[in-house]
């Protein structure tokens, strides 16, 4: 047995230890050498006040009473760290952007950092922990209790209250040492945090060992344990939906809602990142702590005289099987679990009691006073003063309940009071429409159902609450009892109050919220909550007041320390881009400052500070609307921007074409003059010298009558090429005049051939024609149109280069449009050169050449258009093929 | 909302990470699911729920959410701060 001397020895050099890993951590942490205090181990292990005294010895109790339902506990929290993507990453993001200093601060801040609902979050919190914290003192009593009462020889008996006192005042004084050691604009305790993990690794070890010791110490393994659990009475257990459900949500609510958790999960957080690993470690350690406590159970009632509190079976059953070590280490996992949780829990709460109660009043009280003196001073004496008197409430609590009921159901009465505050939390940061009123109305409904359906109740009967309210209900009123509200009888006592609570809490926050409208600061905050991840949203909600740089100056001095301030501000002034150690006084600057100052004081408290130096300047709707409205502006501008940019790029592209047909058509030009040139002269030099021939006159008549054929000849010919190029002028200008007329298709297609036969009249072509589709009557200029057909014949005979040639000429009607399309099968025209063909001037190569002057086809595209139609290479036909299309029937200009 | 200047399609790795995050999006929807399992199954007639196979179950599936989150977070966070989120796919 171990004496109980020694026991509190042992306890006070655990203690000590605690205090100086923090003490160290705290010393080299200033001097910024611990690289491994910033690990996500240390966040992971820091997470573990989840499991509290009620964990650590309630849990095997629980398992005890109701088998398996004891893990879900420890379900709702892996669930929620599980799927940390979807709210933690989000709260955490919140949490560092908005310098949140607690649950009450974040959903202070999120509607429009108004001080009453702070009031309202941290009123119920302190509500709901007090009996929590009490639970820890009592734990801790109670695991004295039980190695006093083995150790009767060992000295004095202790006296519970004044044990639960000495651990009280001990927590206290260890909470206010290293939890307000300074003023910290992150609101982070990095030798608490650690101390804390330090105390996780001890838990977690002990209850490990006890189970180890269980599972292959009595049992024999195993194989061997889960026989022993099939015959003891715990092989059946019995499994309600309700409960099973409701207990999950409930836990995943409540790892989300607590005051602690959120104080190590969000506040202490140093790195993002860290939350990754801990969504896998976290459960983990929640799993290993759950392994073991079914076998202890078994095992405690199996080998423990009937009538042992099962709540201290880890204690007990070492004890009892002489294991005195076992016993220690289990003693001090459970001591860590309580003080961890107090110490905590105390300067979450105490940080949320200082900001938005005490500094408020404190500044409403003497408004002189916040323009001059040390604010500095002030909040931390507020902060210790807070920490004091929630242990004290706690230590109240527990002399006033006389220690009494299941550990297991305190502490769930304590989650549904903190879970009041999951739907303003989950609103405020996936819903703009969230509203101040909403949030107040939520928040007040669901608090009151669960201290008039649960927390009152809980003092037991004729506590607050009459038996015979509870029996009848109010007046009477029998669908207002608090067990069976609304009628609904017959419900598990929690759950029903988790079940009205939530539901009317939800209903009221959501109807609150659609019927108000929010001011200009809570929409300001609502953007910046919702849209986290999109970046920096506002400018903290300022206008340009009546401020200068140096009243801010003063008031950050008295807040965040001298030369805190001082630097603080030549970053900034920096960043304006001013010499200098003196900023102006922007919104931009008065946001950044604000969350700067809500660091240390809370976001309600900082705005209100700023607000009295400014001169109330807050934002207004009117400024937010203008903030919206340049925004829009300038997205609209960069909008035209880029439309032009577009129209830019798409001239640019048609330019660069027309420039190179440009330069390919002068090249053409060129080579066509020197062509023109040629064709001319060729007829003229013959000409020139036959008729000098002639002049001499030394021949015979008809010598000189051939003489005089050529020169009539090569004279029409030249006459022809001017023809044509009068022919393509006066088309060009639209000066031509058309003579219209109903003509047969096929008569004019006839002619075509008749006419263009005469070139290159030795080549003998295949004509393949449906006189079916020809028998049409079109209205048009007969003699143009015969000319383009005729144009388009002759260069199939002079060009194609086919062996066998063969001509076809299809025709076809699509609506009031006829298609004429002739086709043969020669090489076709290449693909770059397509462009150029309808050009004056045209010619492919010099080889195919054919005495044509390269105008037939500009002149046939000018009578087409002339026509009101078109012609066109058709390419893909097996050979050289052209479309020509007109109306069926002209309409003569008007 | 359909947010102007992020990209409609994205490249292997950012594509990757978007659908791990739809993983790590559903990994507790399935978790859910499978720990409200044991409801349904309805006990042997006339007495209580094995507890044995009942806890095997249970810290089965606890395990097996573990391993798969533990399996999620490393690619999550690495690329976190070069990719601010945005577009769907």
């Amino acid at each position: 047995m171990v004496p109980f001397n020694i026991l509190v020895a042992v306890c006070l050099v655990y203690v000590g230890l605690l205090f100086l890993v923090a003490f160290l951590v705290e010393r080299r942490a200033n001097a910024r050498a611990l690289p491994w205090l910033r690990s996500p181990l240390v966040y992971t292990l820091s997470l573990s006040i989840f499991c509290t005294a009620w964990t650590f010895y309630g849990a095997v109790g629980y398992a005890v009473r109701s088998g398996w339902e004891f893990m879900t506990i420890y379900l709702g929290p892996t669930l929620v760290f599980v799927g940390w993507w979807w709210v933690l990453r989000k709260l955490v993001r919140i949490g560092k952007t908005q310098r949140v200093t607690s649950i009450a601060d974040l959903i202070s801040s999120r509607y429009g950092k108004s001080n009453m609902l702070g009031v309202i979050v941290t009123v119920i919190s302190v509500v709901a922990a007090t009996p929590y914290i009490a639970l820890q003192l009592q734990s801790v009593t109670l695991s004295f209790a039980v190695f006093a009462s083995t150790a009767a020889d060992g000295g004095p008996m202790p006296d519970k209250a004044a044990t639960a006192l000495w651990v009280a005042v001990g927590l206290a004084l260890f909470t206010v040492l290293f939890g307000t050691r300074n003023l910290d604009s992150n609101e982070r305790h990095l030798g608490v945090v650690t101390a804390i993990a330090v105390e996780a690794v001890v838990k977690l070890v002990a209850l490990v060992a006890v189970g180890i010791f269980v599972v292959w110490g009595l049992a024999g393994g195993p194989a061997d344990m889960m026989a022993r659990i099939e015959a003891s009475p715990l092989s059946s257990w019995d499994l309600q939906p309700g409960r099973w459900v409701g207990l999950i949500f409930l836990s995943a609510a409540a790892v989300l809602c607590l005051p602690r958790m959120f104080q190590v999960m969000v506040v202490e957080n140093v790195d993002e990142r860290h939350l990754a690993t801990a969504s896998w470690a976290f459960p983990l350690y929640l799993f290993l702590m759950c392994l073991f406590v079914l076998p202890i159970a078994v095992a405690g009632m199996d080998l423990l005289p009937p009538g042992t509190n099962p709540d201290l079976f880890v204690l007990t059953l070492p004890l009892a099987q002489g294991q005195d070590g076992l016993a220690m280490l289990a003693f001090l996992g459970g001591f860590s679990s309580a003080t961890s949780m107090v110490i905590v829990a105390s300067i979450a709460l105490a940080t949320m009691v200082s900001n938005h109660i005490v500094m408020p009043l404190w500044l409403s009280l003497r408004p002189a006073r916040a323009v001059s003196g040390d604010v500095r001073r002030i909040v931390l004496l507020s902060r210790r003063l807070s920490i004091a008197g929630i242990v004290a409430l706690g230590y109240a609590y527990f002399r006033l309940s006389g220690g009494s009921g299941a550990l297991a159901a305190i502490g769930l009465i304590s989650f549904v009071g903190a879970a009041q505050i999951l739907p303003a939390m989950l609103g405020g940061i996936f819903w703009r429409g969230a509203t101040r009123v909403g949030a107040v109305c939520g928040l007040l409904t669901g608090a009151g159902i669960w201290a008039y359906s649960l927390y009152l109740p809980s003092f037991g009967p004729d506590a607050v609450i009459s038996a015979r309210l509870m029996t009848e209900g109010p007046w009477g009123i029998g669908w207002l009892r608090p067990q069976a509200l609304f009628g609904v009888e017959g419900m598990d006592p929690l759950i029903h109050a988790m079940f009205w609570s939530l539901v009317l809490n939800a209903t009221a926050f959501f109807t609150g919220s659609i019927l108000t409208f929010p001011g200009p600061v809570e929409r300001v905050q609502g953007a910046a909550f919702v849209n986290v991840f999109d970046g920096e949203v506002s400018a903290g909600g300022w206008v340009r007041g009546a401020a200068t740089a140096e009243d801010l100056l003063i008031l950050s001095q008295r807040i965040l320390g001298g030369d805190e301030a001082l630097a603080f501000f030549e970053a900034e002034a920096r960043m304006q881009g001013k010499a200098g150690p003196l900023p102006d006084p922007t919104p931009g600057f008065l946001g950044a400052l604000e969350r700067r100052l809500s660091g240390s004081v809370g976001a309600a408290t900082a705005h209100a500070m700023i607000a009295q130096t400014v001169g109330g300047a807050a934002v207004s709707v009117e400024d937010l609307m203008a903030v919206a409205n340049e925004t829009a502006q300038i997205m609209e501008y960069s909008a035209r921007l880029e439309a032009q940019s577009e129209e830019l790029t798409r001239t640019a592209r048609q330019l660069q074409q027309a420039n190179e047909k440009l330069t390919r058509l002068s090249v053409q030009k060129d080579s066509f003059l020197s062509q023109v040139s040629h064709e001319l002269r060729t007829p003229m030099t013959s000409i020139r010298a036959f008729s000098e021939i002639l002049m001499e006159g030394d021949m015979s008549p008809e010598m000189a009558r051939r003489h005089a054929t050529i020169i009539h000849d090569e004279a029409i010919r030249l006459t022809r090429l001017l023809d044509d190029l009068l022919n393509l002028s006066v088309l060009e200008n639209a000066g031509v005049q058309l003579t219209l007329g109903l003509v047969s298709l096929q008569d004019m297609i006839d002619r075509a051939l008749v006419t263009a036969a005469q070139t290159r009249p030795e080549r003998r072509f295949t004509i393949h024609r449906d006189p079916g589709c020809e028998a049409l009557y079109v209205t048009t200029d007969a003699d143009r149109l015969t000319q383009v057909f005729i144009n388009l014949i002759s260069n199939a005979r002079k060009y194609c280069a086919a062996p066998e040639p063969e001509l076809r000429i299809a025709v076809r009607q699509r609506g009031g449009r006829v298609m004429v399309d002739v086709i043969d099968n020669g090489r076709g025209i290449p693909e770059d050169s397509q462009a150029l063909i309808f050009e004056k001037f045209a010619r492919l190569t010099d080889e195919t050449r054919a005495g044509g002057a390269g105008l037939g086809l500009a002149i046939c595209r000018e009578v087409m258009t002339a026509l009101g139609g078109s012609i066109a290479y058709l390419p893909g036909q097996g050979g050289t093929a052209f479309r020509v299309t007109f109306p069926l029937r002209l309409q003569a200009a008007a | 909302m359909k947010r102007p200047g992020l990209p409609l399609f994205l490249q292997r790795r950012p594509y990757r990470r978007r659908r791990k995050i739809d993983a790590a999006r559903l990994l507790p929807v399935f978790g859910a699911f499978l720990l409200l399992l044991p409801m349904l199954w309805a006990p042997p007639e006339g007495q209580g729920r094995d507890t044995g196979s009942d806890g095997l179950f249970l810290f089965l599936v606890w395990a097996g959410l573990i391993a798969v989150a533990r399996l999620l977070a490393p690619s999550l966070t690495a690329e976190e701060h070069r990719d601010p989120g945005g577009g769907d796919g």
